[in-house]
């Protein structure tokens, strides 16, 4: 078991991008559902169990600039985003959105800008930041000099919907 | 691929000549102690006592004891040690050498390393004369070239073997090596330091033209780069600059101006793509851009699906980058 583990963490997979997206499905910004919750739009990432594609979101969200506005996870004119509040949502899919779609107040629109294999790994990246991805593949150290605690050291926050004005 | 020079014993410069000699001394004293022993040992063999058919082996020599170091073998230390001293000096006089090459009107380069490729910058008094390039450096014959070394993310080695011998560059360590080119030519380099998945692929070359050619180029490296002309070529620069080729690559000139990538704004003049992996013609240059996962792998560049059209219009404009 543990070695399965291990191979998933150190895989690498070089074309992932042509053809092979993962479909979304409903992204669904809100928990309340009427009737039985249906759980499918809990996509499971293969990014977010591996430590490369971990690594190389946490390099592109600083190639990429989002440290412009959110610093490394603390936030500044963006929200932080190593804290248990989630505006747009704490999924996959919802993160994946906010990268691609932009929203208001300031989050760019990187659709057609970023290749899509590079947004999921920054999706798996910035939920690696609370905790929420697997620990035993997120990064252990930075490239730079930043003394902050290693993604793979934080303990996971389960998410909480922001509710506007209270913050 | 590329007619390059890539030998350590065909020197094309003043370091390397040092070095080449060094290696010659070298060979020819450890030439010279081999042969020494292999005959002490072929005589050793000769005279070893041996039983015949049908003889005793003669042990006569057995009965008395060690004998006394002969006078052969005090020789044989004696020389051994003198010519281990002539190595070393010849290293120390390779070494001031090395360090005695005139530097006066230097040409001089900032060189970083990164996952897998070579970022150029040409150094110049006068700010508006500096300029970028990557993987391929040109330099005029005769006259001394000090790089900057600098290693972007792991620690790298400059090695092109016809000009002089290796440097590490070194993450918040940075170093310099200066060298002469003493011939026309081009002359391929290598990084000498296992630094990760595409080590094999990131060669630099280094042209050495003659001082007016060199001057030519030099002027027109500092150009931007040139308007698109065809409607092909300006649909090209629309989608570079729109896509995601923009956000790490910049072109001259225009508004894509990221630093994580080579520089092309002069992509076209260079001979290869990827540090050597590919050459730069426009159908290599087109299968490189839809998928360059599957010439060298793990490098930093994402494959992007463009529409065949955007595809073609894209290898336009950068092939007219020249």
């Amino acid at each position: 078991m543990l070695a399965v583990t291990s191979c998933e963490r150190e895989a690498r997979r070089f074309e992932p991008p042509v053809g092979s997206r993962i479909t979304p499905p409903p992204v669904r910004l809100s928990q309340v559902q009427p009737s039985a919750a249906d759980t499918t739009s809990t996509i499971a990432s293969h990014y977010e169990v591996n430590a490369y594609a971990l690594a190389e979101g946490k390099r592109l969200f600083g190639w990429y600039n989002c440290n412009g506005c959110h610093a490394n996870g603390g936030g500044d004119k963006g929200p932080p985003l190593m804290d248990d509040t989630w505006i747009y949502g704490s999924e996959p899919a919802n993160i994946y959105a906010t990268i691609v779609e932009g929203r208001p107040n300031g989050m760019p629109s990187f659709g057609g800008h970023i290749p899509d294999n590079e947004v999921w790994e920054i999706v798996a990246y910035v939920r690696s930041m609370s905790g929420l991805a697997s620990s035993t593949a997120a990064p252990n150290r930075s490239d730079s000099m930043h003394a902050g605690k290693p993604e793979s050291m934080v303990e996971q926050q389960m998410p909480v919907q922001s509710t506007p004005g209270s913050r | 691929m590329i007619e390059a020079l890539h030998d350590v014993q065909m020197p094309a410069g003043a370091q390397a000549q040092a070095i080449a000699h060094l290696w010659q001394w070298l060979l020819a004293i450890c030439t010279l102690v081999f042969v020494a022993v292999m005959v002490a040992l072929a005589i050793a063999l000769k005279r070893a006592p041996r039983a015949g058919a049908d003889t005793a082996p003669d042990v006569t020599s057995l009965w008395h004891g060690e004998p006394k170091i002969a006078r052969v073998v005090w020789i044989a230390v004696g020389v051994s040690t003198v010519l281990l001293l002539v190595l070393l000096g010849a290293s120390v006089f390779t070494d001031r050498a090395l360090a005695q090459m005139p530097l006066a009107d230097a040409l001089h380069i900032e060189l970083t390393a990164y996952d897998w490729w070579w970022d150029a910058r040409y150094d110049d008094p006068e700010p508006s004369r500096i300029f970028s390039t990557a993987n391929e450096l040109h330099v005029p014959v005769g006259r001394p070239v000090v790089v900057s070394l600098a290693g972007a993310d792991v620690i790298h080695s400059f090695w092109v073997p016809s000009l002089h011998g290796k440097k590490d560059l070194i993450p918040g360590r940075p170093t310099t090596i200066a060298f002469r080119a003493d011939r026309p030519g081009i002359y391929r380099g290598q990084c000498a330091e296992f630094c990760g998945y595409q080590h094999a692929r990131m060669a630099i070359y280094v042209i050495a033209d003659a001082p007016d050619d060199y001057a030519r180029w030099a002027e027109r490296q500092r150009t931007p780069a040139p308007a698109p002309v065809t409607d092909a070529q300006r649909r090209g620069h629309e989608v570079f600059v729109s896509r995601s080729c923009a956000m790490c690559h910049a072109i001259g000139g225009t508004t894509a101006q990221a630093r994580r990538a080579p520089d092309l704004t002069h992509v076209a003049s260079r001979m290869t793509l990827a540090a050597g992996t590919l050459a730069n013609t426009p159908s290599l240059r087109a299968a490189w851009i839809l998928d360059p996962q599957r010439f060298k792998p793990g490098a930093h560049m994402p494959a992007e699906s463009f529409a065949p059209d955007d595809l073609t219009a894209l290898n336009a404009y950068l092939g007219m980058l020249e």
